[in-house]
């Protein structure tokens, strides 16, 4: 008799640990990948669980091992049909040896074939890691939407404290007549006049016999009482509750960019980054979240983010054009009074002569009035970060902008030069917790 | 025909459960005790789920296991093929341990469950007990206490020193694992509980009581002369005892900057290794023994007609499938299959023993028709690994059966050539070759540490035999040579000699980064 263990029930996960280690091996690598994956997304994927290769440099292996390309080697391979001694074979293009040197196809490469899947929350800690933003701020991005029940109809099955009694009861009534259930009087009805049949001194013939009837009736109603149940479980009806989540208006998110040439990669770089945290914002406070792009040079266009993100074009920087281009298509397609209108622009503050202070009052005088909340970041280099860091002075746009900036509350402006500087825009915004009166 | 009575049956229907486990068990053991005369540890047979089975796995079949993340790789990896349905699991998991500790999957059918025990704890029980190999190499009854001992120190240092500090030597280490072998002479006994224990005590005491004091006296000689410390370094090189294949050894027993419990885990992870060696060159023998009786057992359990016609049908079907063996131009050609190679040429002994041609008398006089098959079988379970098997027991019958055929392939020609067939004139080469296949001396590359230069930079020189003129993969051995370079401390450098005609083939060298 042998020793039988059930090991079914040994605690889980017991390979947690080691998923954790490779995880934390494979970091440098996996940030990587998730940075050209946000780099190469669409803004809104990035909220999403990612699947990510198996990454190649840091969890490979080495040992030493034979090289399949040299020397000289013997198969012993089975299922010989044609071949007769001295006959030569042609090797196959690809792959090392004759085919059939015992190993398992691919089996060395075979590690980065497959993508394994990172959580939404691996993903979201990954691209959070360089913005540096306060540990209050992450939990409020990776919370998922708040719900609240709302009734929705009946149901058969529910707790005791949601049973809908007048449904129940009505149900109960159908049911009772349906099946001619002896009401309450009818029994009463009959006991009365056995009692006063019961109580004469002495009865006839016909009396015995009336009072044996009654007698035998009322029990078959009483029978029949038994039979039917008052309230059957079939009656009960409870209220149904779906959840539904909180306020869900709608928001849109405008991206204005500088695509002249002279932003380059990097500077792109750190504006989609500025542009996906602020879609993580939205996303968390509005179930609907349309975009626009709009990229302008001399003049604007709105395009689609692919176009926005990833082609050129050459020319000046008229700024103002962005914004009449923006506050037209609030006119035609998002009113103010019944979309949440947010704006994200990213500039190197190049503008023409000029322009800037046309760019405030648009900004100041009309914008303003229609948005929720306007961030602007101008890109800088690394170099120029440590001189103009916390000056007024800069670029044109920069001057004009920080008029507007004194003026308007819901209004932010930041020069960056890395990742870490982004959040500080948006500091107001994650900032302000009493809920938001969402018109609409 | 009469319908047996329903008691006589094990079980009916698909459904196990722990009495019908073992009340098959033991007519299972009946037969493998009783009739085949295998010899067994006591068995263990734990029920384990779909995921415990992956574990498992990533933790090479170990029940025990330190921490490390190529293990994590290597779950992330299985699952993924597992779920995706590109791979099913095992239906068991043994251990050569003793107790022999079985693992049977809860998805199994009854007779299944019969079938792998039968397959498992018998078979292989019997082939880890018996075999050469594993009686030399392993000690059964103290690797789940090692394991222990290795999951605990391992844990240990981590918090002593640090996941990091801990990871790197393992890394190391298992980049060295392959090395990390005797081939040639017999490994030291795994010595007792008590020995080990005591050693890990003294260790302990040491490291408490260190002093960094002490390493600030004078030594005794003072400034004896530069000849006395060359006499010294010769010494000590003898003392070394180069050359010396067991890098891990020697590298634990000679490394010039590393700490008691840095080699203390290169000693685990060697400890491992050797554990792991016999395996890999037992793959046919072992799973052809397993296979030939669970083979035997379940048909010997259906004519006592204790194991009903589905059953019967569904065990073949999945016998059927392990001892497939498609052929080489077949896309799902993978290699020849151990199961196939192995359950053939066990089957193809008892006929040899009991019905055999002239063919077999030429070629084996001494078992043909001797008729006592279970003998000739254990013998061979005994005393061979699947080198030396095959180059004795293949015979020209089953070349014929799987048309055998032998090629030669030089890397830098674009033809092969067939250099035999399953014929007269082929029929010792073709087995020869196929022998030689699964020689380890063959198939792993041969490095030695050949030098070390006590006296100067301390270099520590590699040498590689290149047999057949097979070179390393360069990146891989460079990645490695790093590796030994951090176990070592100082430089280190490969170089390759070829084993026939000594010319040097190739020089490397890591250097401090």
């Amino acid at each position: 008799m042998p020793n039988f263990i059930d090991r079914r029930l040994n605690p889980k996960d017991r390979s947690l640990g080691n998923r954790q280690r490779f995880l934390k091996r494979v970091h440098d690598e996996l940030k990587r990948t998730i940075r050209d994956q946000v780099k190469s997304d669409r803004i809104a994927d990035v909220d999403a669980a990612h699947g990510v290769p198996i990454p190649r440099r840091g969890a490979d292996e080495p040992s030493f091992r034979h090289s399949g390309a040299s020397g000289e080697r013997d198969h012993v391979l089975p299922g010989n049909q044609t071949f007769s001694p001295g006959d030569r074979i042609r090797k196959p293009e690809t792959g090392a040896g004759g085919g059939g040197n015992g190993r398992g196809p691919g089996r060395g490469e075979a590690a980065d074939d497959f993508l394994f899947i990172l959580s939404r929350e691996e993903v979201l800690d990954l691209f959070f890691e360089d913005l540096e933003l306060p540990d209050l701020v992450k939990l409020n991005l990776r919370e998922t939407v708040t719900y609240k029940p709302h009734r929705a109809g009946l149901t058969t099955s529910g707790t005791p404290t949601n049973i809908n009694v007048g449904r129940t009861m009505r149900n109960s009534f159908g049911r009772r007549m349906a099946l001619r259930r002896p009401s309450e009087r009818e029994c009463r009805v009959l006991a009365d006049e056995i009692a006063a049949l019961e109580g004469e001194e002495r009865l006839s013939m016909s009396q015995r016999n009336r009072l044996a009837q009654l007698r035998q009736e009322l029990e078959v109603l009483e029978r029949r009482r038994r039979r039917i149940a008052y309230v059957d479980p079939v009656d009960v009806r409870f209220n149904r509750f779906e959840r539904q989540p909180l306020p869900n208006a709608s928001a849109v998110m405008f991206c204005l960019m500088d695509v002249s040439a002279s932003m380059g990669e990097r500077e792109k770089d750190l504006a989609k980054r500025f542009f996906v945290l602020l879609h993580l914002f939205l996303k968390r406070r509005y179930e609907r979240i349309d975009i626009v792009f709009i990229r302008h040079t001399d003049e604007a266009h709105e395009v689609d983010e692919e176009t926005f993100f990833f082609s050129k074009q050459s020319g000046g920087t008229i700024v103002s054009t962005a914004l009449e281009e923006m506050q037209r298509i609030i006119m035609d397609r998002y009113p103010s009074n019944i979309w949440n209108i947010y704006a994200a622009q990213a500039s190197d503050g190049d503008n023409a002569n000029g322009d800037s202070e046309r760019c405030a009052s648009l900004l100041r005088d009309e914008l303003m009035k229609l948005c929720q909340y306007y961030a602007y970041v101008e890109i800088i280099d690394e170099r120029e970060s440590e001189i103009f860091g916390t000056t007024d002075n800069g670029t044109s746009l920069w001057r004009a902008y920080r008029t507007v900036d004194g003026a308007v509350g819901n209004f932010q402006m930041t020069r960056i030069s890395r990742p870490a500087d982004i959040y500080p825009v948006f500091r107001k915004l994650f900032a302000r917790h009493q809920p938001r009166s969402a018109r609409g | 025909m009469a319908k047996r009575p329903a008691s006589s049956l094990l079980f009916e229907g698909s459904e196990w459960n722990f009495a019908t486990l073992s009340r098959a068990y033991d007519a299972i053991e009946a037969i493998a005790i009783g009739e085949m005369g295998l010899d067994v540890y006591p068995n263990q047979i734990e029920v384990i789920s779909s995921e415990q089975m992956l574990d498992a796995y990533s933790s090479v079949g170990m029940p025990l296991m330190y921490q490390h993340w190529s293990f994590g790789k290597r779950f992330v990896f299985e699952s993924h093929l597992y779920r995706k349905g590109y791979r099913g699991l095992a239906y068991e998991l043994v251990i050569n341990s003793n107790p022999c500790i079985t693992y049977l999957m809860e998805e199994n059918t009854m007779p299944m469950q019969a079938l792998v025990t039968a397959h498992a704890a018998f078979g292989h029980n019997h082939f880890f007990k018996n075999n050469y190999l594993f009686r030399q190499w392993t000690d059964a009854s103290a690797i789940l206490g090692y394991m222990d001992f290795a999951k605990k120190y391992v844990a240990k240092c981590e918090e002593r020193h640090g996941p990091a500090a801990v990871e790197e030597i393992l890394d190391a280490a298992h980049a060295l694992m392959d090395q990390g072998v005797f081939h040639y002479r017999r490994p030291p006994r795994l010595s007792s509980e008590k020995v080990t224990e005591r050693a890990r005590e003294r260790l302990e005491y040491e490291e408490q009581t260190y002093s960094d004091l002490w390493r600030t006296l004078p030594t005794a000689g003072g400034n004896a002369g530069i000849e006395a410390a060359e006499q010294e370094a010769l010494e000590r090189k003898q003392a070394l005892n180069l050359p010396e294949e067991n890098l891990l050894y020697f590298l634990e027993k000679h490394s010039l900057i590393l700490e008691p419990w840095q080699r203390e885990i290169l000693r685990i992870v060697r400890v491992i290794a050797q554990y792991f060696y016999p395996q890999g060159q037992t793959k046919v023998m072992n799973e052809g023994c397993a296979t030939f009786v669970h083979y035997f057992i379940i048909n010997r359990l259906f004519d006592q007609g204790r194991m009903s016609e589905g059953a019967m049908l569904e065990l073949l079907a999945s016998h059927a499938n392990v001892v497939f063996q498609p052929d080489f131009d077949d896309p799902r050609f993978s290699g020849l299959n151990p199961y196939a190679l192995g359950f053939a040429m066990m089957q193809d002994i008892e006929r040899i023993c009991t019905r055999p041609t002239d063919e077999d008398r030429d070629w084996f006089p001494t078992i043909a028709g001797n008729g006592d098959w279970r003998g000739t079988l254990l013998d061979a379970w005994e005393n061979h690994r699947d080198e030396s098997f095959i180059l004795q027991y293949l015979s020209p019958t089953l070349m014929r059966r799987f048309r055998l055929f032998h090629l030669t392939d030089r890397a830098d020609e674009r033809f092969c050539e067939v250099a035999s067939i399953h014929d007269e004139r082929g029929y010792s080469a073709v087995r020869a070759a196929l022998a030689r296949n699964y020689d380890p001396g063959v198939n792993r590359p041969d490095i030695q540490v050949v030098d070390v230069d006590l006296l100067g930079d301390r270099q520590l020189r590699l040498r590689h035999r290149v047999k057949s003129g097979i070179l390393l993969n360069e990146s891989d051995r460079d990645a490695t040579l790093a590796h030994v370079r951090r176990l070592w401390g100082y430089n280190v450098s490969l170089s390759g000699v070829d084993a026939e005609t000594g010319a040097s083939l190739y020089e490397c060298s890591a250097t401090a980064a």
